[in-house]
């Protein structure tokens, strides 16, 4: 099945799953609430976003020289940078990393790019262990599911369920209160930060100017996995880049505001270096893995690269109404939502996604919800328009063309209307079924009845 | 060639076209000034008082949204009498530290056995520390939340790994906001940055489960600011 049409039979699927909507609905209540109060907190928002898009624009602009800086002070300190082009090389990197290592148990935080590139499976496969450990990581890969939202990864779950996933995968679940089951997570993840032999993680910046990766997070697992375990891994894509370290004074609220409705996330971590002379702790290898993966590509279309401005908040997910009643795993793709229906016909092939960016309503709540303000509904938009004009769809096409004579000629048009009037009630009679040729319209929407005297014969007859 | 010019390469080629400026309508000129963009930061983030005073509250306020304990004490005795009502009501046994002048203090004044993490130390002994004491960089009365280093704060580990972090800071320790507070480990450490820096708002939390708060995911459950 192309992914377009499994998109399509899920998207039915899970529009019509009320129980699915609620849970949705209730994962995302307090969300707007507490995202507005947030910004209403901002002196002004609007110039932070303003100020926070001309940064990522500068950072993107000059991503060589950016990423020249920044690999430079990293090597300085002693970290070894690896470079990526595809998902391929990226997985061979790590594993060849992992095996001069002799290492046998990874703990990973949180890494999106880490789904990007499906690491797991790979490393898995070769024999290592790999244990999440973030909470909603863990939840998903207890269940062998991708994550469900980029920020909120186990968001489609109730705690019922997660409780019975806990009893089943590790025998252990005394309640189903949140508070429980969060500690039967902190119980079986502590020893194996202590025992992991490489930790992994993700990155939400890199500073080009001191040379640093900045990690943001709640739970405090990202920091223990940069702390205890002898080598560290870090993968990042090239477009995290920001200028400076100053920068983030501005980012790190920005992105906790628009992620969850906070004012700063927990834990914002700069790590400049393994551990460094004089110093306690820490990995004494670092390794940190730039990933390409098409990015280029992106890059390379000027209209849409402030696309690779996305910070990753999840935040167009959160207020979008598709993402609302289709669910995180309809999109099929790492990144969902409008960020998710721009980039991955980039990443993946516009004739295969293109599906995504008609998944819209263009209502633009996207756009204005982005804290890097990305032009995402228009880009949904030019996305249509690029796929249309690489490969025209046939009948389409020639459905406008008649409409445009028939439009065009009142005569036409009038024979049209009078058409519509007299056929229109036998339409009811096929009305959504298989003999229907606009059933995918039809089947759930009803056209108002066509008036026997239209405003022409009205305008023509008055008084 | 190697994948380092491969990318930077393509990079290259893809920047020959220029992006439009956000907001610009189109516009592909480079902005004007010469300035950073977010270098008027200060003037959009929440707002903080002029005065000491108010920054203080302000953190106070902060701290107490993000379920932090924030004290300031008048004097070292003050500091003494509040931790040993917490190693008594915690019945702590063991607390983990780092060689500094206020966390020297505080540890002697406890008079429990420390593991010191100086000069390296077991992971599996400080695991079973009821407390981390430590110093800090910075409170930051903007979020409510403390700076802390690898140099400034015993390493890595040890303001996550125990179940109760005890940050011990002086009251000049406070700055207005992020900016004053991202300046500030500029001057004090660049370029010989520590190889941690980790801004501390607030003890660990997740929300992984329905969204509901849940403290100590895998971080500490308590965090405790006193100021002196």
């Amino acid at each position: 099945m192309s992914s377009a049409s499994k998109f399509k039979s899920l998207a039915t699927e899970k529009s019509g799953d009320l129980r699915h909507r609620q849970v949705i609905r209730t994962a995302l209540r307090g969300y707007e609430i507490v995202r507005d109060k947030r910004k209403a907190a901002f002196q002004s928002w609007e110039s932070a976003r303003q100020a926070a898009a001309e940064t990522k624009w500068e950072a993107v602009n000059h991503l060589d020289k950016h990423l020249e800086s920044l690999v430079a002070k990293l090597e300085s300190r002693g970290t070894k940078v690896h470079w990526a082009s595809t998902a391929a090389q990226a997985r061979e990197i790590i594993a060849q990393i992992l095996r001069d290592k002799k290492a046998r148990s990874i703990i990973k935080s949180k890494a999106m790019t880490s789904e990007e590139i499906h690491l797991n499976h790979a490393l898995e496969k070769e024999g290592f262990t790999v244990v999440e450990s973030d909470l909603g990581e863990f939840i998903v890969q207890l269940r062998h599911e991708p994550p469900y939202h980029i920020v909120f990864p186990s968001m489609h779950l109730t705690r019922g369920e997660i409780k019975d996933l806990f009893q089943k995968e590790l025998g252990d679940a005394p309640s189903d209160s949140p508070e429980d089951l969060t500690m039967v997570a902190r119980r079986v993840m502590r020893q194996k930060y202590i025992t992991a032999d490489v930790g992994f993680t993700g990155a939400n910046f890199a500073i080009a100017e001191t040379g640093m990766i900045s990690i943001t997070e709640n739970e405090g697992n990202a920091r223990l996995t940069a702390a205890l375990p002898k080598t560290m891994v870090t993968l990042i894509g090239i477009e995290k880049v920001l200028p400076r370290f100053a920068d983030l004074a501005l980012f790190l609220p920005m992105l906790a505001t628009a992620g969850a409705g906070q004012p700063m996330t927990c834990y914002n971590t700069m790590y400049c270096g393994p551990r460094q002379p004089g110093e306690c702790d820490g990995p004494e290898e670092w390794h940190v893995v730039l990933l390409d993966n098409r990015r280029t590509e992106l890059l390379a279309d000027a209209e849409q690269r402030d696309a690779l401005h996305c910070i990753r908040c999840g935040a167009c997910l959160n207020v979008c109404p598709i993402f609302r009643n289709v669910g995180g795993h309809t999109y099929g793709t790492t990144y969902s939502g409008p960020v998710g229906a721009v980039i991955t016909p980039h990443l993946r092939g516009l004739q295969e996604w293109k599906h995504l960016s008609n998944a819209s309503s263009l209502c633009g709540a996207c756009t204005e919800a982005c804290p890097v303000k990305i032009d995402l509904h228009h880009h949904l938009l030019q996305n249509r328009r690029n796929a249309s004009a690489a490969q025209p769809a046939f009948f389409e096409k020639l459905a406008y063309q008649i409409f445009g004579i028939v439009a065009n000629e009142p005569r036409f048009w009038s024979l049209a209307k009078k058409i519509g009037w007299l056929t229109q009630p036998l339409h009811s009679a096929i009305k959504g079924s298989v003999l229907d040729p606009a059933r995918s319209w039809t089947k759930t929407r009803d056209l108002p009845p066509m008036p026997r005297e239209t405003f022409k014969d009205w305008w023509r007859n008055r008084k | 060639m190697s994948e380092r010019e491969n990318i930077l390469g393509r990079i290259r080629e893809a920047l020959v076209v220029s992006a439009p400026l956000p907001g610009s309508h189109g516009d592909t000129t480079a902005h004007a000034t010469a300035e950073p963009p977010a270098s008027h930061a200060r003037e959009w983030l929440p707002s903080v008082g002029a005065s000491v005073t108010e920054q203080f509250e302000l953190f106070a306020k902060n701290a107490a949204d993000l379920k932090a304990d924030f004290q300031v004490l008048a004097s070292r005795d003050e500091l003494k009498t509040v931790l040993a009502k917490l190693r008594d009501a915690e019945k702590w046994q063991r607390i983990a530290s780092h060689d500094g002048e206020l966390s020297n203090f505080a540890c002697k004044s406890l008079g429990l056995p420390v593991t010191l993490t100086d000069r390296g130390y077991e992971v599996q002994e400080m695991e079973k520390c009821d407390a981390a004491i430590t110093e800090c960089d910075a409170l930051i009365a903007q979020t409510g939340g403390v700076a802390v280093t690898s140099r400034s704060a015993g390493g890595r580990a040890l303001s996550v790994l125990p179940p109760h972090h005890v940050v011990i800071a002086r009251r000049e320790q406070l700055v207005a906001d992020l900016p004053s507070a991202f300046a500030l480990l500029q001057q004090k450490y660049a370029p010989d940055f520590p190889s941690m820096i980790s801004f501390i708002t607030g003890p660990s939390r997740t929300g992984d489960i329905e969204r509901i708060l849940v403290l100590g995911a895998h971080g500490p459950k308590k965090l405790t600011v006193l100021c002196v």
